[in-house]
């Protein structure tokens, strides 16, 4: 380990602690990071070399001043879907092309608070909407293990930026795997943390009953951090629950790891032709490692995953199709002015959106339409009460549930950018959660056709504490975290 | 079995949508769509719901819905007075305005 920029944020922490680096260095490191390969990978949308650099020299006064925080003088970015006061929040959209939100989102609020240094603003599918980056309006993000493939998505810009060691860790946000999937297919640590754990005030919404902010990290103590930053309840979200927010770090070294714990592995997630051989040869070898490490597998069944696609995308297009009726070309964002007020509506949606986010705005709009509500809307709802109650049975018997994070390894750029119903099928082992509510997370776990593998550990509602302990176990067990990828 | 496959059914069971129903769609959005946007998404859509018709597979008389996965009803807050945007933060972001309104065009003839 020579470079600043290759720290995680537990080493950085302890090294700005003792004095041995300053927070300014690191941040120059990690800029110049991005200098580097940034413009072949083109993670961020919105690089702050200015104020990254400004708050470094103020997290290094206030540290010599004797001031500490969990994140004082570390650099993280940010997906251009949480609002950044001052700071231009595109969403990946020409719609919000220019928006520069008046406030901070509570999770960004909460990690200025902590100390962190805003180093920029990571590319997303538009709207979050995708699963490979590539329907962002602006440019497309490479996988910094092979820039001819796709970074997953939506979160593609965070996880392929964390992974290339253009910063030290970031945000996401999961609707339905955009936390997970992308974490897997660049070889990351990524943590959906339970509904309702982080306030979603100042994230723009998607799919409400479904959106989550969560870190992606090089290791899932750093996970644990930046979780620990910004979880906790948040009078300003009405969904946000409660509950007090444990201390992460120690829960997840308390016990005694994956020893006696029982890992429940549904059958429905493995064994088919859609599961690349390497991937499931990968996440095989991972389960057999946690017995060694004392954990009891165990055989369960979870009978409504094949349902779970059209349940997620009738039910997340719907709740975007009438968040997205905001974007009128009054109060913020574009304006294609026309001669009346409806032909205004019409040519600013026609000229600001783009097409995936056209396409499952029409989805949505049908399944709430009238004639149309109870065949799909309704029935998706009802379905989704029958796949939580798979995971509640599974509760009783399990105290996690391990499967692949994604069917296959990270897909070349154009495969299925005019197919989407093939890069739906791609979620099919992340939504499920999303709709119960729980939490999850992914971990590297090796390799296939060169390519990372995720493990996906799922739990229960504020099941955080749990899946971290396994994560850190299966991770102090193995190497495949400290891979780095070729982009240079 | 493994859902990735299995679910993907050969042959068409919902009728294709017609080129009305993609337009009544796109007004309700009030979404403005070019003639081979329309087309595509006729087909796109189709597909979709074809897919989505394995619901029906399911039995799901007396089933409540889930609108939302948490354990929380309606969450109130205190009627108390607080600071809130200032009127040219907010406006800040506006395509056109003037007087602190926002200007649109005539909704009313």
């Amino acid at each position: 380990m020579s470079e600043l920029y290759w720290l995680t944020i537990h080493e950085a922490q302890a090294m700005l602690g003792r004095g041995e680096i300053s927070s300014l260095e690191l941040t120059q490191s990690v800029l110049s990071r991005v200098l580097d390969v940034d413009n072949a990978l083109r993670a961020y949308i919105n690089l702050l070399p200015e104020e990254a650099l400004a708050q470094a020299e103020a997290a290094d006064r206030r540290r010599a001043a004797g001031e500490d925080a969990p994140l004082l003088g570390i650099p993280v970015a940010i997906k251009d879907v949480i609002c950044t006061r001052g700071v231009t929040t595109t969403c990946g959209s020409r719609i919000l092309e220019s928006f520069v939100p008046p406030f901070d989102a509570t999770a960004v609020a909460r990690l200025r608070a902590a100390g962190a240094v805003l180093l920029g603003k990571t590319n997303t599918d538009e709207f979050a909407m995708g699963s490979s980056t590539e329907y962002s309006a602006f440019f497309p993000t490479g996988n910094p293990w092979d820039l001819e493939r796709v970074p997953g998505g939506s979160s593609g810009g965070s996880a392929a930026a964390v992974a290339a060691g253009e910063v030290l860790g970031a945000f996401g946000t999961d609707t339905g795997g955009s936390i997970r999937q992308p974490a897997a297919l660049c070889g990351v640590v990524g943590l959906k943390p339970t509904y309702g754990r982080v306030s979603r005030y100042g994230l723009v919404a998607h799919g409400s009953s479904l959106d989550q902010i969560g870190p992606l990290a090089r290791s899932v103590e750093d996970a644990a951090i930046l979780l620990g930053c910004v979880a906790g309840h948040d009078p300003l979200d009405s969904t946000s629950l409660d509950v007090p927010v444990p201390d992460y770090l120690r829960e997840m070294k308390s016990g005694a790891g994956l020893k006696g714990m029982r890992v429940g592995v549904p059958r429905e997630y493995f064994g088919g032709e859609g599961i690349e051989v390497g991937v499931e040869a990968a996440v095989r070898a991972a389960l057999d490692l946690l017995v060694d490490l004392g954990a009891e597998l165990i055989d369960i069944s979870l009978p409504h995953t094949e349902y779970c696609i059209p349940i997620y995308y009738l039910i997340a297009t719907a709740e975007a199709s009438s968040n997205l009726a905001r974007y009128d070309g009054v109060r913020y964002g574009l304006r294609e002015d026309a001669p009346d007020m409806w032909g205004t509506y019409y040519d600013t949606r026609r000229g600001g959106f783009g097409a995936e986010v056209k396409r499952r705005i029409m989805l949505g709009t049908y399944a709430l339409s009238a004639g149309y509500y109870d065949a799909y809307y309704l029935k998706a709802q009802q379905a989704r009460t029958l796949l939580r109650l798979d995971f509640e049975r599974a509760w009783e018997q399990v105290d996690l549930i391990a499967s692949p994070t994604s069917p296959t390894v990270a897909f070349k750029m154009g495969q299925k950018v005019d197919d989407p119903l093939q890069m739906y099928l791609t979620d099919v082992f992340t939504v499920s959660l999303n709709l119960a509510g729980m939490c999850g997370i992914s971990i590297p776990c090796g390799f296939s056709d060169g390519m990372p593998v995720g493990l996906q550990f799922m739990g229960p509602a504020l099941g955080e504490s749990v899946i971290l302990r396994a994560a850190y176990a299966y991770e102090q067990a193995t190497e495949w975290h400290k891979r780095r990828p070729s982009v240079s | 079995m493994c859902v990735v496959t299995s679910t993907l059914c050969p042959e068409r069971t919902v009728a294709k949508l017609s080129l009305e129903e993609v337009e009544h769609i796109a007004e309700l959005a009030r979404l403005g769509l070019s003639d081979a946007e329309k087309e595509t998404f006729r087909d796109q859509l189709s597909d979709i719901l074809d897919y989505a018709d394995i619901l029906n597979r399911l039995d799901t008389r007396g089933v409540p819905p889930t609108a939302s996965a948490l354990p929380v009803s309606t969450v109130m807050r205190r009627d108390e007075l607080r600071p809130s945007l200032p009127t040219e933060e907010a406006m800040a972001n506006a395509p056109d305005a003037e007087d602190d309104q926002f200007r649109v065009r005539a909704v009313l003839e």
